[in-house]
């Protein structure tokens, strides 16, 4: 990309995220995602003359719970403001949301860049607010449609300062973002379905610039993949106007993901005054010190913090712990299974091999999993004491275990026939059997071709179904070859 | 026809009448001044059922606080099954879904709801001028504007229409209109009576209140509907006194009057002296009164305009002909709904109030004037708040003048602003202020004056009201 040579995109970001609140933010109709079109609806969600908000104090305990795992200055005393504008989805016609007292300041997300080093995005704000409803324009030929289930859900809007230089960083600061309110379990983080969203404003300056370009707002990007698609055609986009010597539009575009462009939706001219002002119809809300160490005695583990623990506790590869940090449930099972077991390496092994190979062709999450660490840790022992080999236990015992979790592993193992053979005799039962097969080879390794080893260990592991415990056998192997 | 709850419930007791037949009168008598234009819907089916239930309460022993009470309610309160417009074209055949917390807890106490009042649109006014549905005339000369923006509820009360009404207060709604019928309104101390299904104006200001013949009736209505609920966080916890067993007990008072309010020069003299005579019967009847000056008269106005409206532009924006009420015909697309529903379905005083609302709230101008307005009034509740340290109330008068002619001052906003100039510092302040019928000037009409106390210190504010109609200005 030839642009990075001269140029540097700059960008913050606005991520929406829908709080996993039973109830709407200032109402107590149901927040629940997908059920029938208007159904989730009241007096309040309406709109109608009269009503007041009534606050959901969950969205607090979210909030605080999101600005503590960002490090953030939690506000003190927040007021709720209004923000004024009309639209079809929008029945009060201004949105709650908070103005010059959001509830966090501060604070930031660390992201891995793909130079191999860490870089701190400082975050500017989180708020409270509420969602709109949503507007279908698609569903009927002549008339707009408006579903009010949306209106009211409770929102956060964490705001990152411009400190982003690539689309790729933007990929990773919205992988983390993701990661994090997933394991705070105060979103689901879906942005295909829209309850994670995110707005991005772009500029471009020459390098070494000190002062921003004119911005861009891009809004409809749905996947983390867009986004960064996004950033790369809006960077080049303005680079090209400003190499012909034309300014930048500060305007709102949208993102066409068919082709991966933006095109303008309004212009800055056009842009709303949203008149904001105090929310005369709620008090403030206090949040004491009190309070901020209830929610944080509340807090589960945090990726960063099982991160470190898996890397300098266990010793596991910054790779490893990488993997197994995605995902909560993941994460936390292979916390547990460490607690069991001390063989970390091969716990990680198991945990990215073949468990997540089962959850991919079953296409389930781990909370539908049979087994629970122990029967991990079980395995792991058996193998670890030579009674079974890896592959044994992998290909056989571990298909049969997940259909019989009831059954503990060392004894299925043995039903199964599959329990690695010390037994002397049978070993050079099966040792003598295999080399009775090549007495052409035999000969040739006597000659000093030694490679051939690996030919009679395959059958003896043949013969013995596996079973052959493969050092004692290798060694029979090599005694029985040097006998004569 | 009764005056007074007391009488309503003596008679009920000597099995006299009943509350049915109570209610029975009172839709004849709205039917024979219907051109009051007070009651803008007649609830006459369902005050009738009302009615037999209460009555049938009351023959179990079970007859609530209000058994008897025949009430209307302003029409921007909203009552399930029933329309509610606000007196505004935008609303048009809009029925409510759910019930304003006061109706309900009115309801519960057995009184009978006779009907919806009408009141300046989206009780913007003060002169009952602005309704979509008419202009309420004078219960004594129908030439006469009766006060607003509870103007149906006021001459409602005066002309016997019903015992009591609720009204709204959001700048001098309730008492000035009170003070040109000559009967008694009550403005609760801001977050004492839930605004839950009250079509809101101005949220921060905005209070339900009852007007009535007297005293005792104000402090039954509101010792019912004040006190917490759920439904509205801006509400005060504290524990809602028993008003109308504490009104025998009023001492010696200590009360402030402001000079420049009683100097004004836009102060009719007539009730200026007869102000003048009130303070000396005070002093003479062991009263402390003691005269202030309060620089601050020419602010409240601005002040209230600039906070009042633009909270109403906010608050007015869910009219826009999408959801609900009014849609203009020749709409064809979501800019146009908007506009032409708006432009067709808001009166012309409540497109100037969210017309200024939204000015003073827009970017450059934001920090000029609602900011300011803001300092103001924290100034204003302030330095009153400062008077109520060694004082017990503020005395004042109710409105400059007595009622005017319809039409006489629609045409000059400010000058009809200027009418709520002793009655927006008690919003301002959120503080309870009641408007008392003080006396008859020699045109006839009467006039009110008011009383302002400390927050949520209505029980000693309505007790000594109730002293002083007795023993001073009835005397």
């Amino acid at each position: 990309m030839i642009w990075k040579e001269h140029y540097e995109v700059v960008v913050g970001l606005e991520v929406h995220m829908q709080l996993l609140t039973k109830s709407k933010a200032y109402s107590s109709d149901s927040a629940e995602f997908g059920a029938l079109p208007n159904s989730h609806i009241s007096p309040i969600t309406l709109g109608h003359p009269g009503v007041l908000p009534r606050f959901n104090s969950k969205v607090i305990e979210y909030a605080v719970k999101l600005g503590l795992a960002c490090g953030c200055k939690i506000t003190e005393e927040n007021q709720f403001a209004r923000k004024n504008y009309f639209y079809a989805d929008l029945p009060k016609g201004y949105q709650i949301t908070q103005d010059k007292t959001p509830i966090c300041t501060g604070g930031g997300i660390k992201i891995s860049t793909d130079e191999g080093g860490e870089k701190y995005i400082n975050l500017t704000r989180i708020h409270m607010e509420e969602d709109a409803g949503k507007s279908m324009h698609d569903q009927d030929p002549y008339d707009s449609l408006v579903d009010l289930n949306r209106a009211g859900v409770a929102l956060l809007e964490m705001v990152s300062e411009p400190e982003i230089r690539s689309a790729e960083e933007a990929y990773a600061y919205l992988t983390e973002v993701r990661k994090l309110i997933r394991y705070l379990e105060i979103c689901d983080g879906n942005m295909e379905e829209g309850s994670m969203r995110c707005d991005a404003n772009i500029s471009v300056r020459k390098h070494g610039d000190t002062k921003f370009g004119d911005r861009v707002e891009v809004k409809n990007m749905n996947s983390i993949r867009n986004v960064h698609r996004a950033i790369e055609f809006e960077a080049k986009r303005q680079i090209a106007l400003i190499e012909s010597g034309e300014v930048i539009d500060q305007e709102t575009r949208s993102f066409d993901a068919v082709n991966g462009t933006t095109f303008s939706l309004r212009s800055k001219e056009k842009a709303n005054d949203y008149r904001y002002f105090p929310e005369p119809d709620l008090c403030p809300v206090i949040v004491t010190q009190e309070y901020i160490a209830g929610v944080k005695s509340t807090m589960p583990a945090l990726p960063n913090e099982l991160h470190n623990r898996f890397t300098k506790e266990f010793g596991l590869s910054e790779y490893d712990a990488s993997i197994l940090t995605d995902s909560k449930p993941i994460a936390l099972y292979f916390n547990e299974l460490a607690g069991i077991t001390k063989n970390y390496k091969a716990a990680a092994n198991w945990i990215n091999g073949p468990v997540k190979s089962y959850l991919n062709e079953q296409a389930i999450e781990l909370d539908s999993f049979p087994l629970k660490p122990s029967h991990l840790a079980g395995i792991i022992e058996m193998i670890d004491q030579d009674k079974l080999s890896f592959s044994m236990a992998s290909q056989k015992l571990f298909p049969e275990l997940v259909k019989n979790p009831e059954i503990a592993a060392p004894q299925l193992a043995a039903s199964l026939n599959i329990l690695q053979e010390d037994n002397s005799d049978m070993l050079l039962k099966w040792t003598q059997e295999a080399l009775s097969k090549f007495p052409d080879k035999v000969n040739e390794y006597k000659s000093g071709k030694h490679g051939l080893i690996g030919l009679f260990m395959g059958e003896v592991m043949k013969i013995s179904q596996g079973k052959a415990d493969p050092k004692k056998a290798n060694q029979m192997l090599r005694d029985e070859l040097s006998k004569n | 026809m009764y005056s007074s709850l007391a009488e309503v419930q003596a008679d009920l007791t000597a099995g006299k009448t009943t509350i049915e037949s109570v209610t029975q009168q009172y839709l004849a008598r709205i039917e024979e001044r219907k051109s009051l234009n007070a009651f803008l819907e007649v609830f006459s089916d369902d005050a009738l059922d009302m009615a037999k239930k209460a009555d049938e309460n009351r023959k179990h022993g079970k007859a609530g606080k209000l058994s008897g009470m025949v009430i209307g309610i302003k029409d921007n309160l909203c009552f399930k099954g029933h329309k509610v417009s606000a007196s505004s074209k935008i609303l048009e055949g809009f029925e409510s879904i759910y019930t304003a917390t006061v109706v309900e807890r009115l309801i519960a106490e057995d009184a009978v709801i006779i009907g919806r009042l009408n009141c300046d649109e989206f009780a913007m006014g003060s002169s009952n001028e602005n309704s979509a549905y008419g202009s309420v005339k004078h219960h004594l000369n129908e030439n006469l504007v009766p006060g607003g923006s509870s103007g149906g509820s006021a001459v409602a009360v005066a002309a016997g229409l019903c015992l009591a009404t609720l009204g709204t207060d959001t700048g001098g709604s309730i008492r000035q209109p009170a003070s040109f019928c000559g009967v008694v309104g009550l403005k609760p101390s801001y977050g004492r009576v839930s605004r839950w299904g009250c079509i809101a104006y101005a949220s921060s200001f905005d209070q339900i209140g009852p007007l009535a013949n007297n005293v005792q009736d104000c402090a039954a209505i509101l010792e019912v509907i004040a006190g917490p609920d759920a439904y509205d966080a801006t509400l005060s916890q504290r524990e809602v006194p028993q008003y109308t067993k504490e009104l025998e007990t009023s001492g010696k008072k200590k009360i402030a009057y402001f000079k420049e309010y009683i100097e004004n020069e836009g102060l009719d003299p007539e009730i200026r002296n007869r102000m003048k005579e009130l303070i000396e019967e005070l002093k003479s009847e062991g009263h402390e009164l003691t005269e202030l000056t309060f620089p601050y008269l020419d602010y409240v106005i601005p002040a209230y305009y600039i906070l009042t409206t633009a909270e109403a532009s906010s608050n007015l924006s869910r009219y826009d002909g999408i959801h609900f009420g009014y849609r203009s015909k020749q709409a064809t697309d979501l800019e146009s709904t908007y506009k032409l529903s708006r432009s067709e379905g808001f009166g012309k005083e409540v497109k100037r109030r969210i017309m200024l609302g939204t000015f003073v709230l827009s970017s450059g101008y934001y920090d000029a004037y609602y900011s300011k307005a803001q300092k103001v009034r924290r100034m204003l509740r302030d330095e009153t708040a400062e008077i109520f340290k060694s004082h017990d109330f503020i005395l004042l008068p109710g409105t400059p003048g007595t009622a005017f002619p319809i039409g006489e001052k629609s045409s000059d906003p400010i000058v009809m602003y200027l009418e709520d100039i002793y009655t927006v510092q008690a919003n301002l302040c959120g503080i309870p202020a009641i408007s008392l019928p003080l006396g008859k000037h020699s045109n006839g009409l009467p006039f009110g004056v008011q009383l302002m106390s400390k927050n949520f210190d209505e029980a000693n504010l309505l007790a000594f009201s109730s002293q002083m109609m007795e023993k001073v200005i009835q005397e």
